[in-house]
């Protein structure tokens, strides 16, 4: 297991390496001269060229990479070309906003879709099962700026419950922030919803059809045991690596939920840095992303080699 | 347990297949009852109803069964479980599946004692209990394990620990051994046969295999196509059968010591009605040598006989021996090969390691680099005309050194000569000719021909670009070669998924003998068949090696096929050869000990004939830590001494060719061993132990 870490960690440095370079030849070849967006259309050649010099935009693009990504490691990511504000401290702040939303969306999606799948898997083609697919299906086929729009309009324009706009304050505690969070996890919810109860009730359904299900069975083994202790023990294995990779996703993917709601998380500040061609800021969120990507694929193999005996980390 | 009158049908659109009908039986305390079929039989649905896990579509469409006195179709579920499922037990036919692979095999014992899943000491000690009893000889570590981590013999032994922890009324044990090795499939039959012995309990032993059957049972019923055909105890049923169906299963059947020079086998012609499509009248009568008018139009009933049932109308006749429900034999048998023909292909020394990769540690440590030695050194020659058989337990390297003969793997080491010329060990650096010369038939067909091609095509191919045959001439060509595997013309536009599985294996050799090939090597290919297409297969085989005189390797695991087929036998174990010669003294005293154990562990169509029972302890070593000395020293019943741990065995060779490659003298081996098998007319017959592979 020490070794599986220690190999896989050196995996993901890898990992980040080449998209560090990725990220950083991306935003070379973005159109647009950094000196001359900043300084505006009338600045002198002067002054653009000290500005340059100033930036190290002057040096070859070997040295700029390794000065940036040398810098990156030692914590210094930088001065945001837009705001001004130190880049790190606005990328962590995001980023913890970012944890609390998609924490709260796992916490609700997973036991709600787990649930419906195993429902569905349990009454295979009765009612409940139609119902759940269906309804399912329905809401994973709708883009989330309408399901946003939908849920704004019913519980805080129609019912009041929740306010329609999520945008907190730096430094807003979780209590605090717990009825800002609720809509937009809601809104991300109804995506992961459909994928996740339809994949538990797929691999549901191919435990059932297991002979070591008829083995419990034949035990005398009461049907409630058989569902939880041997059937769901094994069906949950992909669920778990699904839940995992997407929690990747709920960090920093969530551009059109984020912007829907007004919330200050990673991804409305990538598009933020996207539209104002901030650099600096830019590298930093896409770093940040990849980062949170390699990890959750690290947990969830993790998690499954321990859920899974068949599996043994080397 | 009583069935009766029990007809099984599944969903199928708006109506109901009868996939078994009218079945009538009744399991009683310390009798086991056989129950035999080939595929499509219907033994399994039936047996799925015994047990009341009919899958969702299925359904009981007639008749009652009854468990001790009680209707089961009345029972609620949780009556099912307390009164029907606690009394009833399986020992199914896929060991690895049938456990939970998330839970340790302990708990899963322990859960067959106490289904509400509560763990005690006392539990626990039971538990161990049951595993010591089914022959586990280190509980503690084995109640510990996943499933996986334990070999095939010890799983089934695990699950037969559960079906006994209940102390069932009624065991149904589902073609228990048929994806073991003939060894393991020994000591598990007779570790079944104590057990039931002991406990006295009610059996119901559902199998394709007669020989296994008929080391079992004490009675017999025959199904064919959903319908009883035959019941009779198990002495009777063997030596004397009544349906002319029962009959042909059991001349398809080769025995062990008979060869294809001595007798043809005779298969049943055609095949098994599906459940949608039944023949008018009885239902065995499209198949039937002596069916007349009547067979086709009047179902017969199952008829009382003195000790037990028929469904025939000419059963008297055929008990009788008055009507021969024979197939006349295909005219003249086969004559035995030059004994001085020249070797077409020539294996010395062969071995194919696979490395197993270091981590960093062991590569900074320096330790060796270590391989599974799947071949170590395998030594053979085909003569033309010839088949030489090659036998051994799964993991012995009998299909790696196929594939290396093939050049389908790359020899580690060792030469292939193809009539006297080396062949690269690559199969992409071997010249065209050669691989003209030297085909291959796999052993399943289903994997083997392409779903999108037609016949004609899969045949074409070989045909043009191997054995040069014009676009022109390739229909004919195809034609005459379906012909040859006694298929009719029209199946050149068919695909595969229309064919039989037996019809499918007939391409697959078509296409093998496509190119005109000197040499054919068979692995397992027969193997997944019933007993009565193998037959036909066998004797296909047996002309075509007549008429085109090729030499055939022909591997595997079941030795009276091999015995039948092959004019010389070599024995593999862990990769190496330790018995070689012709069949004949192979197959006879002095044998090698592990010759011995395999010849030992292969069932026989003779009910109550006991012979002398060689059995083997363990598990084939891992072929990455092979035993030194004799490789077989560790399981050998007939161990003599430290020599045998420490020094390689050395070749004693005997007359015409036969060797082994033991520590005990010929002359030494032969005083203590008996023939394994009856001599000429005695009815000694191997058991049809048909499906299973080889690793």
């Amino acid at each position: 297991m020490a070794r599986f870490l220690l190999r896989r960690a050196g995996f993901l440095l890898l990992t980040l390496v080449f998209t560090s370079l990725l990220i950083f030849l991306i935003t070379q070849a973005l159109p647009g001269d950094v000196a001359r967006i900043l300084l505006g259309r009338e600045a002198s050649a002067q002054a653009l060229a000290q500005l340059r010099a100033q930036l190290g935009l002057d040096r070859p693009l070997p040295i700029q990479y390794l000065t940036w990504l040398g810098d990156f490691v030692r914590g210094d990511w930088g001065t945001s070309f837009s705001t001004g504000q130190p880049v790190r401290e606005l990328v962590l702040s995001r980023l913890g906003n970012s944890l609390q939303l998609a924490g709260l969306t796992l916490l609700i999606a997973v036991p709600t879709a787990v649930g419906l799948g195993v429902l569905a898997a349990l009454y295979e083609e009765s009612w409940i099962d139609t119902v759940i697919s269906l309804a399912s299906l329905s809401v994973v086929g709708l883009p989330e700026f309408i399901t946003g729009l939908v849920l704004i309009q019913v519980f805080s324009f129609r019912l009041g419950w929740l306010p329609a706009n999520s945008s907190i304050a730096p430094g807003t505690g979780l209590v605090a922030a717990l009825p800002y969070l609720v809509l937009p996890a809601l809104t991300a919810t109804l995506v992961l919803l459909a994928y996740v109860a339809r994949l538990t009730r797929a691999s549901v359904l191919v435990e059932l059809g297991r002979p070591y299900v008829r083995t419990a069975v034949l035990k005398g083994v009461p049907w409630r045991r058989v569902v939880i202790a041997h059937v769901l023990r094994n069906a949950l294995l992909p669920t778990i690596t699904v839940i995992a990779i997407s929690f990747g996703w709920l960090i920093s993917g969530l551009i059109v939920v984020e912007n829907v709601f007004n919330y200050p998380g990673l991804g409305r500040l990538l598009t933020f840095a996207i539209a104002r061609r901030d650099i600096p800021l830019l590298q930093a969120v896409a770093l940040v992303a990849v980062l949170g990507f390699a990890l959750a694929n690290l947990v969830a193999d993790i998690l499954y080699a321990v859920f899974n005996p068949r599996i043994t980390l080397r | 347990m009583r069935l009766e009158g029990v007809s099984v049908g599944y969903r199928r659109g708006r109506g109901w297949v009868r996939a078994v009908r009218d079945v009538d039986l009744t399991l009683e305390r310390g009798v086991t009852y056989g129950l035999v079929g080939e595929s499509g039989s219907g033994k399994t649905t039936l047996a799925h109803a015994v047990l009341q896990s009919l899958p969702a579509h299925g359904r009981l469409l007639g008749g009652r069964i009854l468990f001790r006195g009680r209707d089961l179709a009345t029972l609620g579920p949780e009556a099912r479980r307390r009164e029907f499922h606690r009394r009833v037990a399986l020992v199914p036919q896929d060991p690895l599946p049938s456990l939970n692979p998330a839970h340790r095999v302990g708990r899963q014992v322990e859960e067959a004692l106490d289904p509400s899943g509560r763990s005690t000491p006392e539990l626990r000690g039971r538990a161990h209990a049951l595993l010591e009893a089914v022959g586990l000889a280190d509980p503690e570590r084995v109640a510990g394990a996943y499933p996986h981590q334990l070999s095939g013999g010890m799983q089934q032994r695990i699950l037969i620990a559960m079906a006994l922890a209940g102390e069932p009324d009624l065991l149904v044990l589902d073609e228990p051994t048929t994806n073991l090795d003939v060894t393991t499939e020994a000591t598990i039959l007779d570790l079944v046969r104590r057990l039931v012995h002991d406990s006295g309990t009610a059996v119901l032993y559902v199998s394709h295999s007669l020989g296994v059957v008929a080391e079992l049972c004490d009675r017999v019923a025959v199904l064919y196509a959903g319908e009883m055909v035959e019941d009779a105890p198990a002495t009777r049923l063997f030596t004397q059968p009544r349906h002319p169906y029962t009959q042909g299963l059991l001349d398809s059947v080769p025995r062990l010591g008979s060869t294809r020079h001595e007798v043809t086998l005779r298969p049943i012609p055609g095949r098994i009605p599906p459940a949608t499509d039944l023949p008018a009248g009885c239902v065995f009568a499209p198949r039937c040598p002596l069916a007349v008018d009547d067979c086709r139009e009047a179902t017969p009933a199952l008829e009382a006989t003195p000790e037990g049932r028929v469904r025939c109308w000419r059963w008297p006749e055929v008990e009788a021996g008055q009507a021969d429900p024979h197939q006349p034999a295909p005219a003249g048998r086969l004559h035995a090969p030059a004994e001085d023909a020249e070797a077409v292909l020539e294996v010395e020394h062969l071995a194919k390691r696979f490395p197993l990769r270091r981590s960093l540690v062991e590569l900074l440590r320096g330790a060796p680099r270590r391989a599974v030695r799947a071949v170590e050194d395998v030594s053979l020659s085909v003569r033309r005309g010839h088949t030489l058989g090659l036998v051994g337990e799964s993991g012995s390297g009998k299909s790696t050194t196929a594939r290396s003969v093939l050049g389908l793997e790359a020899a580690s080491a060792g030469t292939v000569r193809l009539l006297g010329d080396e062949l690269p060990r690559r199969l992409e650096r071997r010249p065209a000719s050669a691989i003209r010369r030297l085909q291959m038939v796999f052993q399943s067909s289903d994997e083997a021909l392409n779903p999108y091609r037609s016949v004609g095509s899969t045949l074409g191919r070989p045909l043009r670009r191997m054995a040069g045959v014009p676009r022109e001439e390739a229909a004919e060509r195809v034609a005459r070669l379906l012909e040859s595997v006694q298929l009719p013309r029209s199946y050149a536009e068919k695909r595969p998924a229309q064919l039989s599985g037996g019809e499918k294996q007939r391409v697959a050799i078509a296409r093998a003998f496509a190119a005109e090939p000197e040499v054919l090597v068979f692995d397992e290919s027969v193997s997944g068949l019933d007993v009565s297409v193998q037959a036909a297969i066998l004797n296909l085989l047996g002309e075509l090696q007549q008429v085109r005189g090729s030499g055939y390797l022909f591997i595997s695991h079941d030795l009276a096929v091999v015995g039948f087929l092959a004019d010389q036998v070599a024995v593999v174990y862990l990769g190496r050869v330790v018995e070689t010669g012709p069949a004949r003294s192979v197959l006879s005293p002095p044998y090698h000990p592990y010759s011995e154990a395999l010849l030992s562990a292969v069932p026989l169509l003779a009910p109550g004939v006991e012979r002398a029972r060689v059995r083997l302890e363990g598990d084939v070593p891992s072929p990455v830590d092979v035993p030194g000395g004799c490789p077989f020293h560790t399981r050998c019943p007939r161990l003599v001494g430290p020599q045998c741990r420490e020094q390689a065995p050395p070749w004693r060779h005997g007359p015409d060719g036969h060797a082994i490659a033991c520590h005990i003298p010929l002359e030494e081996l032969a005083s203590v061993q008996t023939a394994l098998f009856g001599d000429g007319g005695a009815p000694a017959v191997p058991g049809a132990t048909s499906e299973g592979g080889d690793g």
